[in-house]
């Protein structure tokens, strides 16, 4: 059993998932291009159009580039409503191509396991001591060696924050310094903000994760205990916004059901 | 002269161009029309030491892995895309049931590369993604080679040749020219890359009306072996302009494929209980398949190719 420590705020208006959505959502910054990936950040983008990035431009591996937010809830990028009235429709390798042109200035990535380089493993997983075959990259790793900035969102527990991943499926500073450079990736790229449930982990110029700031109501204690690793903390550590009015009144809007905020 | 019509049934063509063994290319579009009528009949007919490819295949991936038809998968991610894991592909790596599968790890641009390689004629493409991952170490289709032209590291993406892509896509002529809008994937490429297309169809449509927009024409009908009428052949998955995505489809499958046994019961429902995609319609139910269809149609406006 993980000791996962949840924050306590009975008194708050939104859910935790809210929580998360809006902090990805304010990792665009007006008239970028994003590469949007898959789940939460399908919601992410959205709230970010119709927010403070109203000229964000997404990507979406599939094929797909849209300027003008999707007019209805995406469970999958190739949803029909993602293409309908979409910039363009083509093939894959269009938005790769952007991706690899180094165009793209953020991306969107989930994972099993982040390590305190930023490297991040969605190949295997472990339960119990027994290992799990995971669904893979898809386009993480592309967008992990590619993209400007990179943003991960996932479950803060000892199990997920590891001190090193068990399988490199997408590479963050490897094990820091010029370690990107030594591979070959482009000079301006990796991880920028790993989006967790209990806090905001970014990297300092020595490619180590230091947590930045944490989320209403959780401590640092609750961070610290729950990493895999020693994390470093910010002098200047802060609290992480809660949603907006304006935020949440657009995943509500769009997600009435909270398919992918309940939690 | 007049070409000869490629039109034939579903279990005719499975069982003429896809032997057991084969490389088969599927879900090409991604999360959009993939060929699950295809993929059933594939199951159906006991294909066994398929090599899959395909980037994102959503669960038709996991389910022909379930049903034994697999030996090993080239691909970029296999689960299912709104619940997460795929449990058919996690018995067969981890459990080795019902057969053992050997899952080749790409991303989805190396995978797009590797058929570009493949439709292109050369190779390999080069790029620079998984440079310093696991999977350019693990995957022998990967390999990093030092730049001819100038200082960088590059990767060598092998190329892809499919015996067979299933493709399936909104509208053909009977000779296999077709029509394809909305996002592509992989498709395209796919189709040039492989040695043999299989185009499933929403709909049989004269030549004339593919002539009359030949930039939607993305498969030409010399590359195809034959054409299969399937109308609603690709659902749980959408097909714009005709369905949408079945998403609670998606969910009760990941439910009822947590165990083997419930897996099996599905495999006896929904493949082995039908005999084809009319049944299998027959099973969904009217009112689910009439929930589905397009709500509001939402026309392009015409192009002129006139002169």
């Amino acid at each position: 059993m993980s000791t996962r420590a949840q924050p306590e705020a009975p008194a708050r208006g939104y859910s935790l998932g809210e929580l998360m959505v809006a902090a990805a959502a304010r990792e665009i910054r007006d008239a970028e291009v994003v590469f949007v990936g898959m789940r939460l950040p399908l919601l992410a983008f959205l709230v970010a159009k119709r927010t403070h990035a109203p000229a964000a431009i997404g990507l979406y591996e599939n094929g797909v580039i849209r300027e003008t937010p999707a007019p209805e809830l995406l469970y999958t990028m190739a949803d029909p409503p993602n293409l309908l009235g979409a910039t363009l429709c083509g093939q894959m390798l269009d938005v790769m191509a952007l991706l690899q042109q180094g165009r793209v200035h953020v991306g969107f990535l989930g994972a099993a396991e982040a390590d305190r380089f930023g490297n991040l493993n969605s190949t295997w997983g472990n339960r119990g001591g027994q290992d799990i075959r995971l669904p893979g990259s898809g386009g993480a790793c592309d967008i992990a060696c590619l993209a400007q900035r990179t943003v991960v969102l996932l479950e803060h527990d000892r199990n997920r924050l590891v001190e090193r991943v068990k399988h490199v499926t997408s590479p963050g500073f490897g094990s820091g310094d010029s370690w990107r450079r030594a591979q070959g990736l482009p000079l301006r790229s990796g991880p920028s903000a790993v989006i967790t449930t209990l806090g905001v982990l970014r990297f300092s110029n020595d490619g180590e994760a230091y947590l930045a700031s944490v989320h209403p109501g959780v401590r640092v204690e609750d961070v610290l205990g729950n990493t895999g690793w020693t994390l470093r903390v910010a002098d200047d550590l802060l609290e992480t916004l809660p949603p907006s009015g304006a935020e949440l009144a657009v995943m509500r809007e769009l997600d009435p059901n909270r398919f992918w905020t309940n939690r | 002269m007049s070409a000869a019509s490629k039109l034939i049934s579903m279990q005719q063509a499975v069982a003429e161009h896809v032997p057991s063994g084969s490389m088969v290319l599927l879900g090409a579009q991604l999360e959009q029309m993939i060929p699950f009528a295809a993929g059933h009949e594939l199951i159906r007919q006991g294909r066994r030491d398929l090599t899959l490819v395909g980037p994102i295949s959503d669960i038709l991936f996991d389910q022909l892995i379930g049903a034994g038809c697999v030996s090993h998968v080239l691909a970029a991610w296999v689960g299912n895309v709104s619940a997460g894991v795929g449990y058919g592909l996690r018995r067969a790596v981890e459990h080795n049931i019902p057969r053992p599968v050997q899952m080749v790890d790409y991303s989805n641009f190396t995978l797009a590369l590797g058929l570009h390689a493949g439709a292109l004629g050369v190779p390999f493409m080069p790029t620079y993604s998984t440079l310093g991952s696991d999977l350019l170490k693990k995957n022998g289709n990967l390999r990093e080679f030092p730049s001819p032209v100038n200082e960088e590291k590059l990767v060598a993406v092998r190329a892809l040749r499919p015996d067979v892509a299933i493709l399936h896509a909104q509208r053909a002529d009977q000779f296999g020219n077709t029509h394809l809008w909305g996002n592509l994937g992989v498709a395209v490429d796919g189709a040039r890359a492989a040695r043999k297309v299989i185009v499933v169809a929403e709909e049989i449509v004269a030549p004339e009306v593919i002539a009359s927009d030949p930039n939607r024409t993305l498969i030409p009908g010399f590359l195809v072996a034959a054409v299969v009428h399937e109308p609603w052949g690709a659902h749980p998955s959408p097909v714009q302009g005709y369905y949408g995505r079945d998403h609670a489809f998606f969910s009760q499958y990941h439910e009822q494929s947590r165990q083997v046994e419930d897996f099996e019961k599905w495999l006896a429902r929904w493949v082995a209980g039908v005999a084809d995609r009319r049944e299998y319609l027959n099973l969904l139910g009217a009112c689910r398949v009439e929930s589905l269809g397009v709500r509001q149609h939402a026309f392009s406006a015409p192009a002129n190719f006139g002169y």
